[in-house]
């Protein structure tokens, strides 16, 4: 799944590039508010993060998991459950996080076996299983209905009803999940990670052991769509069967893919821009299945680098 | 529970298995040659039935004539787009071509949605069986409806003839060939990029056969693939892909199954198969029939 080879040695110029996007995308985060409506801008965050802890696992480990909405659904409704019983904000999102990373144990174990297609597979079957478990359950998930209404209490004198405070609140947390992923791909972690992904038997020549760290990406990877499902719930306000959905699933591949895989930024980049493009066709009533059908197909033809991958190329030449 | 009820159960679950046997067949078919997974089976079992629905609209054509026609229709909109669209990725990861279906999942969706709304001004429509199929048989032990028996027979008869062409004709050879090793086959003067496209025809061409044959018992609606082929994707991991006849046996299997242990927890019913997968995982990760990973 290369799609830039990397090296562990990095030139100035390379750093230099990275700082410039990390402000960029640091100052534009910060103003979004005022552009766009805050709840935009919130789903924006929650959905960069999804997009990122996807990018840890299909870019940096070569693995595509169709299912990664298991992790941002379960999260998601676990948070919204946890307000609705009363539960201070950060406990009903810290739960929402480890319900996803506890999913993702048994989800991991029986799937990092099998490589390639019978990956996605597998990941999508389980990730159907549970869409049909919060169908079903519905005095926990409100079944069709959803959960909505719930209750999000004021913490150290933060006012969670107004949105904007919401924001800042969710981009600190986007901040944390965003410096983890970073520093797992940065980390000897990640390397052993990347080189495993670009040549499994030569790994395991030198002593990696490829099970192992696919395994512990895969970890990372649903804890931090946990992170962000929660980051959904509140933030949104409501939590329906949407989120534990296929399509779901398929959206956060897009959003990574359209932004471009293995550069961490481009995924944030992918979520911003499918939720405007979804933005702007509701509102204009235009159908948005076909027109994101035809950014998913033109994108995984004509534009597998993704928007930041291709400026990264210009920028190399 | 009762023999009457078990049985009624175990044909209600021959009936999922036959349409779990035709799509993961076609998915087979298509997986041992192009080595890609196609997310859009689903879609074009929809676009099977959504196409009898609009011939019967359009010229008043029945079932039978649609029957034939339908799956034709489908498999010439499937040899197209793997001509246009899927050929083009074949040098790459596989996950390329999983991506590229399922973005034409979405929209063939979408569209058919449109159309349905705009044409039609329904979201799903009913089609009715054959005259002569419609109505009960008594099977001396047990009623059930006539068409659902007929679903089952078509079906086994299809994939029998499937499994005889594969194993036992001189295509059926070139096929295997191809499958196994692309390479030698070519050397041997066999053009394999020329049969891709057909296997691919037929693979989806059975889809939308499915397709066709649903539409009576659960009626016409965009979506109806969607969840079907994320089941029959599960079905496909616990037979493993590497056989034909194993995909079949696999299909009505895991159907029967699903309908028994349905009927003694209800609540399990649409869980059931996603369980069997993890415990098949356990014991066999590459499936019921399938190779180990290398071996082929």
């Amino acid at each position: 799944m290369t799609v830039i080879p990397r090296t562990a040695a990095r030139t100035d110029r390379e750093r230099l590039t990275r700082a410039a996007w990390l402000v960029g995308l640091g100052v534009l985060l910060l103003v979004l508010p005022r552009l766009i409506y805050p709840v935009l801008a919130l789903d924006i965050l929650a959905w960069g993060l999804f997009a990122v802890a996807f990018d840890l696992l299909f870019g940096f480990s070569g693995l595509l998991s169709f299912g990664h909405a298991a992790f941002w659904g379960s999260s998601a409704y676990v948070t919204a459950y946890l307000l609705g019983q009363g539960q201070s904000v950060p406990v009903a999102m810290l739960g929402g996080t480890l319900a996803a990373l506890a999913l993702a144990v048994p989800i991991a174990f029986l799937s990092v076996r099998s490589a390639g297609i019978y990956f996605s597979m597998i990941t999508l079957a389980f990730a159907q299983m549970l869409s049909f478990l919060a169908l079903q359950w519905t005095d926990v998930t409100g079944g069709e209905n959803g959960l909505q209404g719930f209750e999000r209490p004021s913490f150290l004198g933060l006012d969670f009803s107004d949105s904007v405070t919401r924001y800042y609140f969710c981009l600190a947390l986007f901040a944390v999940g965003f410096y983890v992923a970073y520093r797992t791909v940065r980390s000897p972690f990640g390397q052993s990670l990347q080189a495993v992904r670009d040549n499994e038997p030569r790994a395991q020549s030198i002593g990696l052991n490829p099970v192992r760290f696919k395994f512990t990406a895969f970890l990372i990877s649903a804890g931090l769509a946990g992170l962000a499902g929660s980051m959904y719930a509140f933030g949104h306000g409501v939590v329906s069967l949407e989120v534990v959905n296929w399509r779901t699933s398929g959206e956060v591949v897009m959003m990574t893919l359209l932004g471009g895989t293995t550069t961490l930024f481009g995924p944030v980049v992918g979520a911003g821009l499918v939720l405007l493009l979804r933005d702007v066709l509701t509102t204009a009533n235009l159908p948005v299945g076909i027109v994101t059908g035809l950014v998913f197909v033109a994108t995984v033809l004509f534009f597998r680098r993704g928007v930041v991958g291709t400026l990264q190329q210009w920028r190399r030449r | 529970m009762n023999t009457q009820l078990l049985l009624i159960q175990v044909f209600n679950g021959l009936v999922n298995g036959a349409f779990y046997a035709l799509l993961s067949l076609g998915l087979a078919v298509i997986f041992g040659m192009l080595r890609i997974v196609n997310f859009m089976h689903g879609a074009l079992y929809m676009l099977g039935a959504f196409t009898a629905f609009a011939l019967g609209q359009a010229f008043g054509l029945g079932f039978w004539p649609s029957l034939i026609i339908a799956p034709l229709v489908v498999a010439l909109i499937g040899m197209a787009l793997e001509r246009g669209l899927l050929s083009r990725l074949y040098g790459l990861e596989p996950s390329y071509n999983l991506l590229l279906t399922f973005g034409l999942t979405l929209l063939t969706q979408d569209l058919v949605k449109q159309v349905m709304l705009s044409q039609y001004a329904v979201s799903s429509a009913p089609y009715t069986p054959p005259p002569a199929l419609s109505g009960v048989v008594n099977l001396g032990f047990v009623v059930f409806p006539k068409y659902r028996l007929f679903v089952i027979g078509l079906s086994l008869l299809i994939c029998l003839v499937t499994w005889f062409v594969i194993e036992k004709t001189r295509v059926g050879a070139i096929i295997r060939a191809s499958t196994e090793n692309p390479m030698v086959t070519r050397a041997f003067g066999i053009d394999v990029s020329k049969w891709v496209t057909g296997v691919f025809g037929v693979g989806v061409g059975l889809a939308g056969l499915a397709g066709v044959l649903a539409a009576p018992i659960y009626s016409v609606e965009p979506y109806m693939g969607a969840e079907l082929i994320i089941t029959t994707f599960a079905v496909v991991v616990i037979g493993g892909m590497g056989s034909i006849l194993g995909s079949v046996v696999t299909g009505f299997a895991v159907g029967v199954l699903a309908a028994i242990g349905a009927a003694l927890y209800p609540p399990i019913a649409n869980t059931l198969v996603f369980i069997l997968m993890a415990l098949v995982l356990l014991v066999r990760p590459s499936g019921l029939f399938g190779l180990p990973e290398g071996a082929r």
